[in-house]
Formats: C-alpha cells, sequence, structure tokens
C-alpha cells in the first residue's frame, strides 16, 4: 500500500510517496500528477526518502508523463531514493530521462 | 391412469349396470306372481340385494370417476352434479310427458308399466343422489385432517349399515326408524360445516356456483315430490321412499347444498380481499423470483411497481431510480410534468404520517404517507428502496382520495420492497459473479498463449548448449526469451520482460515474438532490431507499459557476442579462465518509453568474445526480486555466488540447481512474480 501527500513549498509542488508503488496503488500516484497537472503545476518534486519498493506498474506511470511534461515545459525531479529503488530505475534506463538528485536541497537547485 | 383403477371402474359399472337390470327383472316377476299368485320363494330378498348391490356399484363406479380427476376444479365438479342432475331431470320429464300424454290408456294404468318406468325414474334418481353424495364428499374433504376423515368413515359406513336395514322393514315415521334417521342426519350435519372450498372461489365462481346449487336445490326437490307421490299409489314393488338409506342421503344432499349456498352468499362482498391478498401473493412470488428469471434491474423496478398497484388501488405511481449513474424513471398513468408538480407537494406537505422510520436517521430513509394538495391527488406513499444500506431508488404511489393509505397497505408495500431489493442486490451480485468467471477465463486463455510462445526447443550446436526455465505467476506476467538460428554460425537470443499484467501483457509477449521471428531472418545489428522493435510496439502499447528486453548475436566462427540491452536486468557472466562471475554494465532504456525515433541516442550496442567454459546467464527479475517471508529479496549477489559455486555442474544441473535454492530461500517454491532463466554454455 501506498500514501501520497501533495504539499505546495513557494513555487514547488513536493509529492511524499511512502510505502509500495505496486500494481493496485500506481493509480493513487497517477491521480496525484494527473492533479499536479490540472493545477497548473510546473515545478514538480517527488520526494522518495519513503519509498520502500516500486514496481513496473510504478515506472509505467513515471514514464508516461515524461512527454507530456516535456509538452508544456513542467520540470519533475525526484530525490532520495534508497538504493535499491534508485537501481531499478537504473536498469530500467528512466534515470537518462528523469531527473533524480541525492536529496532535497539538489532537487530545489535543480529545478531553480 | 392405474389398470387396476381402469378394471374397477369397469367392473362397477358393469356391477350397477346388471344389478339394475337384474332388479327390474325380479322386480317384474315378483309384481307378475302377485297379480297370478305364483309364489316365488326368496325373490323378495334377491330384489333387495339385487338393489343393494345396485346402490354400492354405483358409489363404487362414481368414486372411481371423481377421484380420477386430479386437478380438483370446484365449478367443474358442481357442473357434473348439476349435469347428472339435469339429465335424470329429463329422463323423469320424458317419462312423465309420456304418461300425460297416453294418461287415458290402459298402458299407462298397468302395474307392470308403472313399476318398469319407475325403476327407471329409480336408476336415474339414485344414480343422481349417490354421484352428487360422492362430489360433495370431495369437497368436504377437501382440506384433509385427521379427525375429519374419520368421522366422514363414521357417517359413510353408518349409510352402508343403513343400505342394509331394508331387509328389515322398519315403518316409516316409527321410533326406531325415525332415531336411525335421526343419527344420520346428525351426522351429516356436522360433516356439512366443512365448506372451505368456498373461500378459493373467486368472485365470477362464486356467482356460477351460487346458479348451480340453487339448480341442484330444485332437481332434489323434484325428486322427492316424485317419489313421495309415486309411493302413495301403493303399487310400487320397490319403493325408494320407505328406504331409509334414500333418505338419509336426501338430507344430507339438501344440508350441504343450503349451507354452501349460504355461506357463498354471506361470502360475496369479502371474497374480494381474499382474492387481493391472494394477487399480493402471487406478486411477492414473482418479485422473489424475478433472480432466477433473469429479470434485470428495471424489470424488477417494472414488478415492484405494478404490484404495488393494484395492492394498493393507486391511482397513479412512479419509481425514480439511479441505475449506473444514470437516471431511470418508470410510471403509471402519470405525466412527466405532473411528477414534478406532485414533489413539490409532497416536499411541502405539512402533514406527514411517517409509518416507518429507516434504520438511519436521515431524512430520506423514512417510509411514510403525505396528505398533498394537488389538484387530482390527495394522499401520496412514498417508500425508499435500500441495497446494502443505500438508497438507490424511490417509490411513489398516489391516490385521489384523502388519506388513502393506511398501515396495512404500508405493510405490504414494505414487504414488496424489500424483495425487490433483495432481488436487485442478487442481481448485481450475480452479474459482477458472471464478470468475475468471464475475467478468469481471459485470464486462462492468456496463460495458455503465454506457455504457447515460448521455445520448445532452443537451438543446438557444436558451438553451445542451451537451456531455459520459465514459470509464470497466477497472474499474468509477461517473460519471454527465444532463439532464431539466422546461419549455421551465427544464432540470435532474446529474453525479455512484458510490464503490465492480464491479457494485455500476453498479447504484447506475442506480438514480440513475431517481431524478433520476423526481424531474425533479416541479419540485424542488435540497435538495428532493437529500433525496429520499438517503432513497431510503440503503436500499440498502453500509456504505462513497456518492454524490457536483451538481444543478442551469437556469433561461433568468430566466437563473439555482440547484444543489446534495452533496460532488461544486466547479464550475468561466467568466466571459466578467471573464475569469475560479473554483471556486464551497459546503459540501455527499455522499448516503449521512447515512442519516437530519440530512441536510438539510448541504444548501446556492446561486444565481447567468450572462450571455451564460459557460461552466459539470463533471467528476469522475478529470479533476483523474488522475496521470502521476512521482505528479503533473493538478489543479484546470491545469483551471482550460485553461478560461481556451481558452475561445474551440467547445464541442466545448474539450472534445477539455481532453481532449487531460489525455492529454498522463498520456502515456497510459489512465486509471485513470473521468472525465468536462460542457460548458455559456450563449449
Amino acid at each position: 500500500m501506498v500514501s501520497i501527500d501533495s504539499t505546495k513549498e513557494d513555487l514547488n509542488l513536493v509529492i511524499k510517496v511512502t510505502g509500495d508503488v505496486d500494481a493496485s496503488s500506481s493509480i493513487f500516484l497517477d491521480n496525484a500528477l494527473e492533479e499536479a497537472i490540472g493545477n497548473n503545476e510546473r515545478r514538480i518534486m517527488v520526494d522518495c526518502k519513503e519509498l520502500d519498493y516500486i514496481s513496473s506498474a510504478g515506472l509505467g506511470v513515471f514514464m508516461s508523463y515524461i512527454q507530456e511534461f516535456e509538452n508544456n515545459d513542467t520540470q519533475m525531479v525526484l530525490y532520495g531514493m534508497n538504493a535499491k529503488v534508485k537501481n531499478t530505475f537504473e536498469i530500467l534506463g528512466l534515470d537518462q530521462l528523469l531527473k533524480i538528485t541525492q536529496n532535497k536541497e539538489e532537487a530545489i537547485e535543480l529545478l531553480k | 391412469m392405474l389398470q387396476h383403477t381402469k378394471n374397477i371402474q369397469r367392473l362397477s359399472l358393469a356391477s350397477s349396470i346388471l344389478s339394475w337390470a337384474g332388479l327390474m327383472v325380479v322386480d317384474l316377476i315378483l309384481i307378475f306372481s302377485k297379480v297370478n299368485e305364483i309364489e316365488y320363494g326368496g325373490l323378495e330378498t334377491t330384489s333387495k340385494l339385487l338393489l343393494n348391490l345396485w346402490f354400492i356399484s354405483l358409489f363404487v363406479y362414481y368414486q372411481y370417476q371423481v377421484n380420477r380427476a386430479e386437478n380438483i376444479n370446484f365449478i367443474d365438479l358442481l357442473w357434473r352434479v348439476f349435469a347428472t342432475g339435469l339429465i335424470a331431470t329429463l329422463v323423469a320429464f320424458s317419462i312423465r310427458f309420456l304418461f300425460y300424454v297416453l294418461s287415458n290408456h290402459d298402458f299407462v294404468k298397468n302395474i307392470l308399466t308403472i313399476n318398469f318406468f319407475y325403476h327407471i325414474n329409480l336408476g336415474v334418481i339414485s344414480a343422481f343422489l349417490i354421484s352428487t353424495f360422492v362430489v360433495y364428499k370431495r369437497l368436504i374433504l377437501y382440506q384433509k385432517a385427521r379427525n375429519l376423515y374419520r368421522i366422514w368413515q363414521v357417517f359413510q359406513y353408518s349409510l352402508l349399515v343403513a343400505v342394509f336395514l331394508n331387509f328389515i322393514a322398519l315403518p316409516v315415521l316409527s321410533t326406531p326408524y325415525l332415531i336411525t334417521l335421526a343419527v344420520l342426519i346428525l351426522l351429516g350435519l356436522f360433516l356439512s360445516a366443512n365448506l372451505k372450498w368456498v373461500a378459493y372461489l373467486n368472485f365470477k365462481q362464486k356467482w356460477k356456483s351460487i346458479l348451480l346449487l340453487l339448480l341442484i336445490i330444485i332437481y332434489v326437490y323434484y325428486f322427492f315430490i316424485y317419489l313421495f307421490t309415486a309411493s302413495e299409489g301403493g303399487v310400487l314393488q320397490t319403493n325408494l321412499y320407505e328406504n331409509i338409506f334414500i333418505t338419509a342421503l336426501f338430507a344430507f344432499i339438501v344440508l350441504y347444498t343450503l349451507f354452501s349456498l349460504l355461506v357463498i352468499l354471506f361470502n360475496l362482498p369479502t371474497s374480494s380481499v381474499f382474492e387481493q391478498k391472494l394477487e399480493d401473493v402471487l406478486n411477492f412470488q414473482r418479485l422473489s423470483q424475478s433472480v432466477q428469471a433473469g429479470e434485470t434491474e428495471e424489470q424488477v423496478f417494472d414488478i415492484l411497481m405494478n404490484s404495488s398497484i393494484s395492492a394498493v388501488l393507486a391511482d397513479a405511481a412512479w419509481i425514480e431510480a439511479s441505475m449506473d449513474d444514470k437516471p431511470f424513471l418508470i410510471k403509471h398513468q402519470i405525466k412527466g410534468e405532473t411528477i414534478k408538480k406532485v414533489q413539490k407537494f409532497i416536499e411541502e406537505s405539512k402533514s406527514r404520517n411517517i409509518l416507518e422510520r429507516g434504520l438511519s436517521r436521515k431524512f430520506g430513509y423514512s417510509k411514510f404517507s403525505a396528505s398533498i394538495k394537488h389538484e387530482k391527488y390527495k394522499s401520496a406513499l412514498v417508500v425508499p428502496i435500500i441495497v446494502k444500506d443505500e438508497i438507490i431508488g424511490r417509490m411513489v404511489l398516489l391516490k385521489d382520495i384523502k388519506e388513502g393509505f393506511n398501515k396495512e397497505m404500508l405493510e405490504i408495500v414494505n414487504t414488496f420492497a424489500n424483495q425487490a431489493s433483495i432481488s436487485v442486490e442478487n442481481t448485481r451480485l450475480l452479474t459482477d459473479a458472471l464478470e468475475n468467471e468471464r475475467y478468469k477465463e481471459e485470464l486462462k486463455i492468456a496463460k495458455r498463449v503465454q506457455m504457447a510462445l515460448l521455445p520448445d526447443k532452443l537451438v543446438e550446436n557444436d558451438s553451445f548448449e542451451m537451456v531455459g526455465f520459465t514459470k509464470a505467476a497466477a497472474e499474468i506476467g509477461g517473460d519471454y526469451y527465444d532463439t532464431y538460428e539466422i546461419d549455421k554460425y551465427t544464432t540470435a537470443i532474446v529474453i525479455g520482460d512484458v510490464s503490465g499484467k492480464g491479457t494485455s501483457a500476453a498479447f504484447h509477449m506475442s506480438q514480440m515474438k513475431g517481431i524478433f521471428q520476423s526481424l531474425g531472418q533479416l541479419n540485424l545489428s542488435p540497435d538495428e532490431f532493437l529500433n525496429r522493435a520499438n517503432t513497431a510496439l510503440s503503436k500499440c502499447l498502453e500509456k504505462t507499459s513497456f518492454i524490457t528486453l536483451t538481444y543478442y548475436i551469437v556469433d561461433t566462427k568468430n566466437q563473439s557476442v555482440v547484444f543489446s540491452r534495452a533496460g532488461h536486468c544486466p547479464t550475468l557472466y561466467y568466466n571459466r579462465n578467471k573464475k569469475e562471475a560479473t554483471y556486464f554494465k551497459n546503459k540501455g532504456l527499455g522499448l516503449g518509453i521512447i515512442r519516437n525515433s530519440e530512441y536510438n541516442k539510448y541504444v548501446e550496442v556492446n561486444n565481447f568474445n567468450y572462450s571455451s567454459g564460459d557460461i552466459m546467464l539470463l533471467y528476469t527479475d522475478g529470479i533476483v526480486e523474488a522475496q521470502n517471508e521476512k521482505k528479503e529479496e533473493f538478489g543479484y549477489e546470491r545469483l551471482q555466488s550460485l553461478l560461481l559455486t556451481y558452475n561445474e555442474l551440467n547445464l541442466d544441473d545448474l539450472q534445477n540447481k539455481i532453481i532449487e535454492k531460489l525455492y529454498e530461500f522463498c520456502e515456497s517454491t510459489i512465486l509471485n512474480d513470473d521468472y525465468t532463466i536462460v542457460l548458455v554454455r559456450f563449449k
């Protein structure tokens, strides 16, 4: 199970993901990103510190927004991943398409 | 009908006809002998015996005839009595007419003639009496109760005894005669109180019965008078008027006919209530069987509305509901605009009578009747329809008189509404169950497709050997591996994993196979293959689906392998010379992530040379991500060390060993995800 919390910090939207994102819970992540688009958020930070596991379904959700974000000039940074999760992104190659940083500070820097 | 019963019927019919004819003959002989003063001993007794036999055979015959009809239709039974009476009356009338026409002839004044025709009348009248007796028996015993049956048996046997009393010439109206008659009449009276069958007649049938019963009384009266007057002449050999059995029968039949007539008459005003109740019960049955009958929700509501309207005699009604978030309305005898107006009146009504508060205090859950000030409708009954504690609809019944709904009406409508709720819920559950079945079927098909796509024979040649093992999880995944022999020295190998679940994964897997098998012929380099595969797949992958793949081309002439990794798990390679097992590190991107030619930028081609004894281990994430109870993953290190430890084994054993260790780690042979392992050993 997963819990998603979205909070606005200055100009950035911080989406905190806690738990496992698998086939059944990926919909919540999708909804949060959908909502962000709907609110015209241009700077999105995804806090992955408490993200334990992400399945192909969850990866698919991130992947599906790449083109859309590029189209309307939205930036998204993922930060704080643990080694396992980071490895998952790297094997698939998503690290070449998504911005991933170690921590929140780097993420904020990247979005400026 | 059983042969046995048929025989008895035939036998009794024959017996009755014979005994009647015999009676006729014997009586005529007796008269003749009296006139001519010849003595025939024992003939009197024979005559009496034949009479009794005639009665008994008639009884048996009618008993079997009436019982043959399995379906008791009361009106039919009464018709039967009426018809027999009619025939008897017609016969009697014809004889009377004959006597009238020939009244001045000596022929009709002759004793023999009189007796002859009397016997004919005797025949039809006793047939009428006994057949009526049998029909009435059926009506009385309609609702069998043990005590009732016992008393009836007593009555019947007493009558049988009375039949044989003709051997004792009891003078009419003597004390013993009167006492015997009184006993029989009292028994008959007691039994005549069983008139339950009357309640089951509808209004029309009641009127028909009244008519029939009146006519029957008239017949009975006529026959009695006839027997009386015939007896006055004093010339009869066998005189039914003196027969205690016949008199008792008359009494019984008159009593029962009169009672039935009176009870039907007095039940006429209330018969409509009973009919209404019966109809309500039938409607309820219809509602409760609507699920088996395959009715849809709309049909259930329709039955509900119509049953309620008929139960409370409403002038108009409607049901509004929301089904699948779509508004639904059915109405009866009322226009749409009127509904809106009446709704307003109901809401504004100050005089509401809450007949039943819902379980929830929320407004809208209660059932109530209200007085409304509409020009046409004066009272309304509002009943919400609740499924699983949720209001899915509301039924409104209207009447054009004030206070038209009472508590009894609400109770009936309530029962209907509750039953409708159950039926609707059942319909929904059934639909869900069917969908579930369909989904399960779909999964089964997808699994079969998946299994069929994997190669059953892997390439085998002098340069390398290969084994593969794959197991699908309960839910469909999409592991795929395949080989293609391009030519004598070149072989393509592919291993891949389709993301997403269900039938779409199996579909994409079959697409992948198609792409691989057809592109394989072209001997493309790995990057060309991946680019084309990406283009082909991008057109039909779902928004969030992608495919990971590694594509190898083994060149056995040069002992080299060229490959490209499209986001798939890194290849594990055992180098026999260095005795090392390492994961290849190379860049790559899964297929379907970038769905245009930009993808090309992310494709990296690698190559290496192999030596004899080297092992290439291909696998899917189902292996490394397999978890045990403590949620620990099998992991890359374990796989690595296993290859290091057991590389000396032959390939099959090595494969089995790895799987064994995997199961050991997970403490189960059933894993949550698909897992695949392919081993290639270079010779």
